[in-house]
C-alpha cells in the first residue's frame, strides 16, 4: 500500500533536511513542473486527479483553482495561502505533516502557486504549533538558499515569496475568509461569499486557500499523474487520507490509508478497538463539528460522499470516539463551550444562539434542565443551520448536538427527570 | 427594471440593488438591523431573512438573507412564509436574550428601531432563564451617553464612525458574545460626526446627552422642519421643543445636501436658544446712564408699545438712519431691514474683506461655467482639489462628502470586478486602501488629510502660487502671477506637484475644486476659479464649490448691501446718527477700535438679536429677536440654495422674528414704503417682486394657505401628551393653539397625517415605525428621493457668460491665515454648554479670526 504523504516521516525524529528530502526524491515535482509544464498543465492534472480539499469540506481542488483569473488580463498580484490553522477539536493530522515533512509542504506550495501563478504564498499557522513553525522556518530558509523559493526559482523565471504567519489563535481563523481578514490585520470575521477569494481575496486580489494535507498531495500528483492518484484511493475518492482516531481506544493515532477506508478498519484494526472496560457508544467521524455516528455505522467508508450519506460529514477524517462511561450530555456541553467561545461575534445566530445552547446544556448537565429545553435545543439547532448563519461555524457547532439529541435523547431526558447527571453519581 | 415575485405577486423593481432594499421600497415590513441605506449591506444580523424559491414549482424553498441577495429577473421569494417568519422571530428572540428590559427608562424608548422590529416580528415572551451579560459603560464626552448593555451588536456604529466618518477612536473589541463597542478608554469621541451614532444605533446604546438634560419622549416633542444655522452648508434638521425650550436637533433627510447625517456643531449647538444670555423682553436704556455704566447696561425692560413708540420717536428725530444686516439673520429679516432703511442705507453687516470675497464668489458662480455642486454632487467627484479651506472645521458636512468622494475609486474597482456595489465589505475588500485622488493645499493640517493623496501645508501666498502653477499647467494662456513666482514652496517642488495635480484633474471624469472664504484670500478664490475655467475649456465637467461660513452669508451678500466698513465711514462723515443693527455682534466683524468709534459716534443704537453680546450691551434699545426655532425664514446656503426653516414653537413674551419687529417699527413710524408684511408670504412676495433674483422664492415651500385635505400639517404627533396639564400651574384651561400665519404647519396635534411635501416634514413616523428609520416610508425608494420631493433650486444659475481668467495679484493676500474650530468658532453654537466643553483652549482663539 502506498503512503506517499507520510513515507518520509520518522516519528519522534527531526524531519528530513533539504538534502535528505531531495535524496528521497523530493522537489522532483517542482523541477519537472517548472521545466516541462505550463500552469494550465498543472491545473488540468490536479483537476483530473479528483483531489478533494482535506480541510473538511471536500471541495475539488482543481475546481477551486479554476476560478482564479489566469492569463494576460489577470491581476498581476495573486496569493496562495496554506491553511495550517488546525484547531478542530480532535484533529492533529496537519501537525503531523507540518512537523514530519516540512519540505513536502513547501514543494506542494510551489506547485500550487505555480499553477495559479501566485507570486506570494503564506502559511497561516496555528498559534500553538511552535515546533512546526521552527521546523518550517528552517526548511523555508533551506529552500530559499537553494533557489527553490524566491526570485526566479531554479532559473525558470517563476518567482515565489513564502512567509509564515503565526495566528493569534482563534478557531474562526480556519475559515478561509476569516483567515484572509486576519492576515490583513483585520478582525477575524468571515467575509460573505460571493465574491470568492479566488476573485477577491487577500488584499482584494485573487487568492487560493488550501489545507495542509491538500497541498502535500500536489507534488505526488505532479510526479505520478492523475491516474496513479486515483489508483491509490478507494472506490469513491482519490488518493490517500490521513485518518486519526482519538478517545478511549487502545491505540489512538494517525494513519495514512486509502480514501474510503472503512470505519471498522480504523477503530477496530488501526486503533486496536476500545480500551478494556469501555464500549463504543458513538463517534464523530471528522472532528467536533461533525454529526455523531453510532456502532451501526461501522461499515461506512470514510470518504466524503459515503459519510455524508450516513448522515454526517467526513470533515478532517479524524475520528473521536464517545465511550459508554462518558456522559454524552457533558461531552456535547464541552464541545459547545468551545464553539461558544470561538464564535467571532459577527452574526446573531452564532453569537447569541451558541451561548444559549451552551448554558442550556450546562443546566441539563447540572440537573437544572427542563423538558422544554429539549425543544429549545432542537429549535436552536435548526436556527443555526446551514445558510442561516454567516459562515459554517455555527452549523458545524450544532451538528454534534443535533445528532446527540437524536441518538442520546434518553440520556438528556434522564438528566432532566432525575435532576442530575447519571455519570457523575457513579 | 426587473420583475420579482413576492408571495406570488409580480413586482417591478430596479436592478442593482439588494432584495431588502427592494422589499422596503415596495412597502413590505421586513425587519433589519445591520443594514442602513448609507452603510449598505454586510449580512451580519440575519434579521431580514425571507424564503427563496427556485421556481414556481419549488414549494420548499430556502431561507436567504434579503440584504445579501441581489434582485434578479424572475426571483421568487416569500416574506410571509411561516418558516421565514419563525426565523425572523427567532433572531429577535436571540437579540433580546441580553437586551435589558429597561425601555421605560431608556432614552431611546418610543423611537427605538429594536422595539419596532421586536413588535414587527411578534416576539413577546422571554424563554431564557439565564442571566444577561453586562458591560461597563464609558464616558464618551459631552455629546453622547453610552449604555453598552443595550447593544445588539449590529456593528453599525463602528461601520459609520470608522468607515464613513473616518473616525479612529471608536472600535469593536472582544469576540463571541462579549463584543464591545467603545473607545480604548473613557474620553470624548473625537470625530465631529459622533452625534450621528444617536440615529445610526438601532437602540439605546448611543443617546443624546444634551437631550438627557431636559429629556422628552419623541412623541411629546413639538417639531418642525428646520435648517441648521451654524455654518453655510445648510443641513436640514428637525428641531424639537417642549415647555418652551428647544430639546434637540435631529437629521432631516435631504438627499442633495446632508443625506442622513449632521455634524456635532449642528446637532448639539442648539442650546443657545435656551441660553441665559437670551434677550427675552425689549430693553430701553435711560437717556443718561449713570457714569461708569455701559450704554446698554441698565437697560430697563419695556413693554412692546412703549418701545415701539420710543423707536418711532428716535427715528423721527434722527439725522440719518443706517441699518446693518447680518449673515446669520434670515433673508426676510435682512430684506425687511433694507426696506426700512432704504437700499442706500442698508449695509450687509459683513466685514470689508469678507464681503469683497463673497461678492467675488457670487460673481464667479454667476459667470463661471463650473456649476456649484450640492454635497451629493461633491460625493460623486472622482478627483478633488481643496484650496485653502479647512473643511472639517468650516463646512463639516462638505468634508464628509469629500471623504465619501475619496471612496469612489473603491466603487470603480468593485464595479470592474462586477461586484454588487451595495455589498459593503466586498467593495471595501476589493478596493482595499485605493482612493480617488484628493489633494489638499491648506495653511495647516486638516482632519481630512488622511484621505488625501498629497497635502501641502503652506502659507496662503504659497497656496496661491501652487494653485496658479496648476492652472498654468492646464492652460498656458492663464496669465502668470504678477510677481513672486517660486519654484519651491516649503520643500514642495511647485512644478512637479502642479503637473501631478493638473494631470489627475484632467484624467478625472468629475473633477471638483473646493475653496472658500477660509483664507480670506482673493488670490485663493481666483486661482480656484481659474483652474475650474481651464478644465472647463478643456471640455471637463468640472465643479467648483466655495465654502462660506455662516448660514446666510450668501443671502446677506445677495441683497446687495454695502460693507460694514462703509457704514463706519458714513457714520464718521456724519451722514447718519442712528443705527439699527440686526442680529449682529459687530465686534466679531471688525477690529475693536473701529467698532468702538462707530458705536461711540452713533447717537442712537437699536439692536435686534437673540442674545446679549458686546454690541447689544451698548445699545439704547434692544429688541428680542427670535431664533431659528421661534420664527420662520429663508437661508441661502453655499451653493445659493434657498431653504426654509420653520417656527418650532411660539416664544413666550415679546420675542418675535426680526422681520416682524421691523414690520412693527415700520407701522409705528408710518413708513412710506408701500405695503406692510404681516406674514412670511407677504414679505417673500414683496421680495420676489422687487428683486428679480428672488423671483422663485415664493415657490420654494407651499404657502401658508396650503392644506392637505383641508388640514394643516401638525407639529405635534398624535400621541402628544399633556396638552391639558402642561400649563396647569398657570391655568387649568387648555388654551387655543396658536395660529401660524407663516406656514401650513399647525401648533397642534390635529391636522393631516398624510406625508406632506418634503420641506414640511416635521417628523418621521409611520405605523409600526417609530424610530428615525420610519424615513424609509417617506422615500420613493429607500435611500432615494423623498416622496413629494420638491426639487431644490439654486438662485444663481450659471449665466454662461464667458468670464476671463483672473489676473492674480499676490500682494493683496493676507500673510497669516485664521484658524477655525468646529467647536468654538461659531458665535451661537458656542453658547451651548455641551459644545463649550469641546472647545479648544480659549487662548488659541482670537474672536476676530473666528468668522
Amino acid at each position: 500500500m502506498e503512503r506517499p504523504l507520510t513515507k518520509n516521516i520518522r516519528p519522534n525524529e527531526d524531519p528530513l533536511s533539504l538534502m535528505e528530502y531531495e535524496q528521497a526524491g523530493g522537489y522532483r515535482a517542482v523541477r519537472t513542473m517548472l521545466s516541462t509544464m505550463s500552469p494550465q498543465d498543472v491545473q488540468v492534472q490536479v483537476k483530473a486527479s479528483n483531489l478533494r480539499g482535506r480541510g473538511g469540506a471536500g471541495f475539488p481542488t482543481g475546481m477551486k483553482w479554476s476560478f482564479v483569473p489566469m492569463g494576460e488580463n489577470a491581476p498581476k498580484q495573486k496569493y496562495f495561502i496554506v491553511n495550517a490553522d488546525e484547531m478542530e477539536p480532535g484533529a492533529f493530522k496537519d501537525r503531523y505533516l507540518l512537523e514530519g515533512d516540512p519540505h513536502q509542504l513547501i514543494e506542494g506550495i510551489v506547485v500550487a502557486a505555480y499553477a495559479i501563478q501566485a507570486s506570494h504564498a503564506y502559511i497561516f499557522l496555528r498559534q500553538g504549533y511552535g515546533r512546526a513553525e521552527l521546523l518550517l522556518n528552517k526548511a523555508i530558509a533551506e529552500a530559499y538558499e537553494n533557489k527553490l523559493l524566491g526570485e526566479n526559482i531554479l532559473g525558470s523565471g517563476f518567482s515565489l515569496d513564502l512567509r509564515i504567519h503565526t495566528s493569534a489563535g482563534r478557531y474562526i481563523c480556519g475559515e478561509e475568509t476569516a483567515l484572509i481578514n486576519a492576515l490583513e490585520g483585520k478582525r477575524a470575521t468571515p467575509r460573505a461569499k460571493p465574491p470568492f477569494p479566488q476573485v477577491s481575496g487577500l488584499w482584494g486580489r485573487p487568492t487560493v486557500v488550501n489545507n495542509v494535507e491538500t497541498v502535500v498531495n500536489l507534488p505526488h500528483i505532479v510526479n505520478n499523474g492523475a491516474d496513479w492518484f486515483k489508483s491509490i484511493g478507494g472506490i469513491n475518492d482519490s488518493g490517500t487520507k490521513i485518518y486519526g482516531v482519538s478517545g478511549r481506544v487502545r491505540n489512538p493515532g494517525l494513519w495514512e490509508l486509502p480514501m474510503g477506508t472503512m470505519v471498522s478498519d480504523l477503530i477496530e484494526e488501526q486503533a486496536g478497538g476500545m480500551m478494556d472496560g469501555y464500549r463504543l457508544r458513538a463517534f464523530m467521524p471528522g472532528g467536533a463539528s461533525t454529526d455523531f455516528l453510532t456502532p451501526d455505522h461501522m461499515n461506512v467508508r470514510m470518504d466524503f460522499d459515503s459519510v455524508m450519506k450516513a448522515g454526517s460529514r467526513m470533515g478532517t477524517g479524524t475520528i473521536t470516539v464517545l465511550d459508554d462511561r462518558t456522559c454524552p450530555v457533558g461531552f456535547v456541553h464541552s464541545l459547545e463551550k468551545f464553539f461558544r467561545r470561538e464564535s467571532c461575534g459577527w452574526c446573531t445566530p452564532c453569537r447569541e444562539g451558541l451561548p444559549w445552547i451552551e448554558r442550556t446544556l450546562q443546566a441539563i448537565e447540572t440537573g437544572k434542565g427542563e423538558m422544554s429545553d429539549l425543544d429549545l435545543l432542537t429549535e436552536q439547532c435548526r436556527l443555526l443551520g446551514p445558510g442561516n448563519t454567516f459562515c459554517a461555524l455555527a452549523p458545524g457547532a450544532v451538528e454534534p448536538l443535533q445528532s446527540a439529541l437524536k441518538y442520546f435523547l434518553e440520556d438528556f431526558e434522564s438528566h432532566i427527570n432525575n435532576k442530575h447527571c447519571p455519570w457523575k453519581s457513579i | 427594471m426587473v420583475t420579482i415575485f413576492i408571495d406570488n405577486k409580480p413586482h417591478q423593481v430596479k436592478p442593482d440593488q439588494n432584495l431588502l432594499q427592494a422589499c422596503l421600497s415596495l412597502g413590505f415590513d421586513l425587519p433589519y438591523f445591520c443594514w442602513h441605506p448609507a452603510l449598505h449591506a454586510v449580512g451580519a444580523c440575519r434579521q431580514c431573512a425571507v424564503k427563496q424559491y427556485k421556481d414556481d414549482k419549488d414549494a420548499k424553498g430556502r431561507i436567504i438573507m434579503s440584504c445579501m441577495t441581489p434582485v434578479s429577473e424572475g426571483l421568487r421569494i416569500s416574506v410571509d412564509d411561516p418558516e421565514a417568519r419563525a426565523f425572523r422571530k427567532g433572531i429577535v428572540e436571540q437579540l433580546m436574550l441580553n437586551h435589558p428590559h429597561d425601555c421605560p427608562v431608556c432614552d431611546e424608548g418610543g423611537e427605538c428601531h429594536l422595539q419596532d422590529m421586536t413588535v414587527m416580528t411578534g416576539h413577546n415572551y422571554r424563554r431564557s432563564r439565564f442571566r444577561k451579560r453586562t458591560h461597563q459603560n464609558q464616558d464618551l464626552g459631552p455629546f453622547l451617553n453610552h449604555e453598552m448593555n443595550r447593544c445588539i451588536q449590529c456593528y453599525r456604529c463602528v461601520r459609520f464612525y470608522r468607515g464613513v466618518a473616518g473616525g479612529r477612536d471608536l472600535n469593536v473589541f472582544g469576540a463571541h458574545d462579549h463584543v464591545y463597542f467603545g473607545r480604548h478608554a473613557d474620553g470624548p469621541l473625537e470625530s465631529e460626526f459622533s452625534g450621528n451614532l444617536i440615529e445610526i444605533c438601532p437602540t439605546g446604546v448611543f443617546t443624546d446627552k444634551t437631550l438627557k438634560e431636559h429629556y422628552t419622549r419623541k412623541w411629546d416633542l413639538q417639531t418642525a422642519p428646520s435648517i441648521c444655522v451654524h455654518c453655510g452648508v445648510g443641513c436640514n434638521t428637525i428641531a424639537g421643543e417642549r415647555y418652551g425650550s428647544l430639546r434637540r436637533i435631529m437629521n432631516r433627510y435631504n438627499r442633495d445636501i446632508n443625506g442622513y447625517f449632521l455634524c456635532d456643531r449642528g446637532r448639539f449647538g442648539y442650546e443657545f436658544v435656551n441660553s441665559h444670555k437670551r434677550i427675552r423682553t425689549p430693553l430701553v436704556k435711560s437717556p443718561s446712564p449713570p457714569a461708569g455704566e455701559g450704554r446698554g447696561e441698565g437697560g430697563k425692560p419695556a413693554d412692546r408699545e412703549t418701545v415701539l413708540t420710543h423707536i418711532a420717536d428716535i427715528l423721527s428725530k434722527a439725522k440719518g438712519v443706517i441699518a446693518i444686516g447680518s449673515p446669520r439673520a434670515s433673508l426676510e429679516s435682512n430684506f425687511a431691514l433694507r426696506t426700512l432703511a432704504g437700499e442706500n442705507s442698508f449695509f450687509s453687516g459683513i466685514g470689508n474683506e469678507e464681503q469683497s470675497l463673497v461678492s467675488l464668489i457670487i460673481d464667479i458662480q454667476k459667470n463661471s461655467p463650473a456649476s456649484s455642486p450640492s454635497l451629493r454632487e461633491i460625493q460623486a467627484a472622482d478627483a478633488v482639489l481643496i484650496l485653502g479651506e479647512d473643511l472639517p472645521n468650516t463646512a463639516p458636512l462638505m468634508a464628509l462628502a469629500v471623504r465619501q468622494a475619496s471612496r469612489n475609486k473603491q466603487f470603480e474597482i468593485a464595479a470592474a470586478m462586477k461586484l454588487p456595489l451595495w455589498d459593503d465589505n466586498a467593495v471595501r475588500n476589493a478596493g482595499q486602501s485605493a482612493k480617488s485622488p484628493v489633494y489638499i493645499i491648506s495653511p495647516a493640517e486638516t482632519r481630512l488629510d488622511d484621505v488625501a493623496a498629497k497635502t501641502a501645508h503652506v502659507p496662503i501666498q504659497d497656496i496661491v502660487r501652487l494653485a496658479s502653477a496648476i492652472s498654468q499647467k492646464l492652460d498656458p494662456n492663464i496669465p502668470p502671477l504678477s510677481s513672486g513666482e517660486r519654484t519651491e514652496v516649503r520643500g514642495q517642488d511647485v512644478d512637479a506637484l502642479a503637473k501631478e495635480i493638473a494631470t489627475v484633474l484632467m484624467n478625472a471624469k468629475h473633477p471638483l475644486i473646493v475653496s472658500g472664504t477660509g483664507c480670506q484670500s482673493t488670490g485663493v478664490v481666483q486661482t480656484a476659479a481659474n483652474i475650474a475655467r481651464a478644465l472647463q475649456l478643456k471640455g471637463k465637467a468640472v465643479q467648483l464649490a466655495f465654502a462660506v461660513h455662516e448660514c446666510n452669508t450668501l443671502g446677506a451678500a445677495l441683497l446687495g448691501g454695502r460693507t460694514l466698513d462703509e457704514a463706519f465711514t458714513v457714520m464718521q462723515d456724519g451722514l447718519a446718527d442712528t443705527v439699527i443693527i440686526l442680529e449682529n455682534d459687530l465686534y466679531r466683524r471688525a477690529d475693536e477700535a473701529s467698532v468702538e468709534q462707530f458705536l461711540g459716534r452713533a447717537k442712537n443704537i437699536i439692536v435686534l438679536d437673540h442674545i446679549m453680546h458686546r454690541t447689544a450691551d451698548q445699545a439704547d434699545v434692544v429688541l428680542p429677536a427670535a431664533t431659528f426655532a421661534e420664527s420662520s425664514g429663508t437661508l441661502i446656503n453655499y451653493e445659493t440654495r434657498p431653504q426654509r426653516y420653520n417656527e418650532v414653537f411660539v416664544p413666550r413674551g415679546d420675542i418675535q422674528a426680526g422681520w416682524k419687529w421691523i414690520n412693527a417699527i415700520m407701522m409705528a413710524t408710518q413708513h412710506p414704503a408701500p405695503g406692510g408684511f404681516a406674514t412670511l408670504d407677504d414679505i417673500i412676495r414683496k421680495m420676489s417682486r422687487e428683486l428679480p433674483l428672488f423671483a422663485e422664492l415664493a415657490d420654494l415651500v407651499p404657502p401658508a394657505g396650503f392644506r392637505i385635505a383641508g388640514q394643516k400639517v401638525p407639529r405635534q404627533s398624535h400621541r402628544y401628551s399633556g396638552r391639558t396639564s402642561m400649563i396647569a400651574d398657570r391655568t387649568v384651561h387648555e388654551p387655543k393653539p396658536a395660529y401660524d400665519a407663516d406656514s401650513p404647519l399647525a401648533f397642534s396635534m390635529e391636522g393631516s397625517e398624510q406625508q406632506p411635501p418634503a420641506p414640511l416634514i416635521s417628523r418621521y413616523w409611520s405605523p409600526g415605525w417609530n424610530s428615525v428609520q420610519a424615513l424609509n416610508r417617506f422615500q420613493q425608494e429607500v435611500g432615494g428621493d423623498l416622496r413629494k420631493e420638491s426639487t431644490g433650486t439654486r438662485l444663481i444659475k450659471m449665466i454662461g457668460g464667458q468670464s476671463e481668467y483672473f489676473r492674480i495679484d499676490l500682494s493683496e493676500d493676507p500673510a497669516e491665515s485664521p484658524q477655525y474650530f468646529i467647536f468654538g468658532s461659531e458665535e451661537l453654537s458656542n453658547l451651548s454648554p455641551a459644545l463649550g466643553k469641546r472647545r479648544p483652549m480659549d487662548d488659541q482663539q482670537d474672536p476676530r479670526m473666528t468668522m
